[in-house]
């Protein structure tokens, strides 16, 4: 557990650095998923970075694609590509693209950027993972403004419909979007109970705390017959004082002094 | 002479490919009764996947499935494929390149009585604008048939242009499809129709009557719209002078434009269209909208005939 927190606090870091060498992108929203993509990517999924692509692997699809910088984050961290690639993010000619590219992106199983659609997709990996016998997992990760996206509750439906228990949905419930906060710009409360209605297996947790977390995902793993969603209640640019629970922070790069207060702040 | 519908063609074509290959797996948003793949649920109901009214969603899933190795074919109306689902198709499928094949049906005014909403006339425009798209327009049964089984055989996402209507049976058992490679129905040497889909077999019409006139007709189906075959469109220009396309789509962004981005490049000569004048269609008979929208072999000559004035 430790050993995740330290994880967690350089992948921040790498956030914040990836966003300043860019001069944009969207810290916000990746630093209030750093908890629920580390236990994923350094404690659940079962993945090798040297072979990206292997058949059995678990897979995972950040459907609120605008947050790659924590995608990325990871990824460096566990190996899929130098942790020098982060100074080219959304720069011409770099591997790292403002949203995730499966196409050239080691460890990247899904393009996503356009809202609502990636629990579509997370939706055929499950059913040609249980076409083929073969066991993985699904995991995505929707935002808590993204679902205001109707094709994500055509998917909820779909997963539901096909009793897809190995699709395992993460809610980043940070409370805010680029117009404000989202219950304002439009309300999409109760969100467990939309989702139970939906005949989803629901839990409410905190995104910050590696138990609950890793338990949550226990539970989802043991239901059987029915899709799971985690509702993560998280704090968007979470890690960093000046970050925390501002709606601007959503898609503005640091500057340096910005960058420089923030890493302080990581230390 | 024998009529199909391509849709017909399609169903019958996808439950072959089911036996062959057990990767196929089929998508549909509540219209697979329609569409044909009904037939594939009837002998693989576990390879078959209905979404309900959710054509999104439809696309999404097909690009997952794509990923984990699948060969998804997602069909439904043209309308709803490309239109409801454009973001999806551009998004989700092409732009990572997934093996996703699109079969939409009841494409064009052919339609007929469902009118406007449900007569995709700018289908063809949508999917050729995006990368790593190939798109394709059968003019027959065979053709279609043909054209299904060589789309599951190349990897990258495919859109199939298909029809509602039964239209004349032009090829053989025999014939050999090609994706990108046009098919000179006839030569000849005073003017060159190229056609696609069911305005091929209305060209062939046009030039049987153009012939007892003394004109020589060169036809040519142009099946693939994208990746479009510049030899032969080339070769056809240098040797006839004038170019008609013929199209049930929108003059704007189909064949006749995709036709003429070659020729302006590479073999500038005088070109009509044949097509739907940038209007949207009505609820008809798919012969009475067809005569009113001015897609009949009739209309062809007429164009011919201008066309050949301009030389």
């Amino acid at each position: 557990m430790e050993n995740l927190k330290q994880i967690a606090k350089q992948v921040r870091r790498n956030i914040l650095e990836m966003v300043a060498a860019g001069k944009s992108g969207h810290p916000g929203g990746s630093l209030s998923a750093v908890e629920i993509l580390t236990a994923l990517y350094f404690h659940e999924m079962n993945i090798d970075p040297k072979d990206p692509r292997k058949k059995d692997r678990d897979r995972f699809i950040l459907s609120k694609g605008h947050a790659t910088p924590v995608l990325y984050g990871v990824l460096a961290e566990r190996g899929f590509f130098p942790r020098e690639e982060i100074k080219g993010f959304r720069k011409i000619n770099s591997l790292l693209q403002g949203h995730p590219d499966m196409k050239n992106i080691p460890g990247v199983d899904m393009s996503s950027g356009s809202l609502g659609q990636g629990l579509s997709v997370a939706n055929g990996m499950a059913i040609a993972g249980k076409l083929d016998n073969i066991p993985y997992y699904v995991y995505v990760l929707l935002g808590d403004g993204e679902i205001q996206e109707g094709q994500v509750w055509e998917a909820a439906m779909t997963a539901a419909h096909y009793k897809l228990d190995n699709v395992i949905a993460f809610l980043d419930y940070n409370g805010l979007q680029i117009d404000g906060d989202v219950e304002d710009v439009m309300g999409v409360t109760p969100i467990d109970k939309k989702w139970e209605a939906f005949n989803w297996h629901v839990q409410v947790i905190d995104g910050h705390n590696y138990d609950e977390i890793l338990t949550a995902i226990e539970k989802a793993k043991n239901t059987k017959g029915k899709p799971s969603i985690i509702i993560a209640k998280t704090v968007k640019g979470k890690g960093v004082s000046f970050m925390e629970n501002k709606a601007e922070w959503h898609g503005t790069a640091p500057n340096e002094e910005q960058l420089q207060q923030a890493l302080k702040e990581l230390e | 002479m024998t009529k199909i519908a391509t849709r017909d063609a399609y169903g019958k074509a996808l439950v072959q490919l089911g036996r062959e290959n057990k990767d196929i797996v089929v998508l549909d948003a509540d219209l697979s009764k329609s569409t044909k793949t009904a037939s594939f649920y009837k002998e693989f109901p576990e390879r078959f996947f209905n979404v309900g009214i959710a054509e999104a969603d439809l696309m999404g899933t097909a690009a997952g499935l794509a990923t984990a190795g699948k060969i998804p074919f997602a069909s439904t109306f043209a309308i709803f494929a490309t239109g409801r689902a454009y973001d999806q198709i551009r998004n989700s499928i092409a732009y990572p390149k997934l093996n996703v094949k699109i079969a939409a049906t009841h494409a064009g005014l052919t339609v007929g009585e469902d009118g406007a909403t449900h007569q995709a006339l700018e289908d063809i425009a949508l999917m050729r604008a995006i990368p790593n798209m190939t798109v394709i327009v059968p003019a027959d049964g065979p053709e279609t048939e043909g054209a299904i089984k060589a789309a599951a055989e190349i990897n990258g996402p495919v859109y199939i242009r298909l029809g509602r209507s039964a239209v004349p049976v032009i090829n053989d058992e025999n014939y050999n499809f090609q994706i990108g490679k046009g098919v000179t129905l006839k030569e000849g040497n005073d003017v060159t129709i190229v056609a696609t889909g069911i305005m091929v077999s209305q060209s062939l019409a046009a030039a049987e009557m153009l012939e007892k006139e003394g004109i020589s007709v060169e036809v040519i189906n142009i099946h693939t719209i994208k990746p479009i075959d510049k030899e032969l469109l080339v070769k056809s220009a240098e040797k006839t002078g004038a170019v008609v396309t013929a199209e049930e789509h929108n003059i704007f962004g189909g064949l006749g434009s995709a036709v003429c981005e070659v020729l302006a490049q590479h073999r500038p000569v005088p070109v009509e269209f044949v097509g739907v004048e940038d209007t949207f269609g009505e609820s008809g008979t798919p012969d009475a909208l067809l005569q009113k929208y001015r897609l009949t072999p009739e209309n062809i000559v007429e164009k011919v005939k201008k066309v050949m004035k301009r030389k």
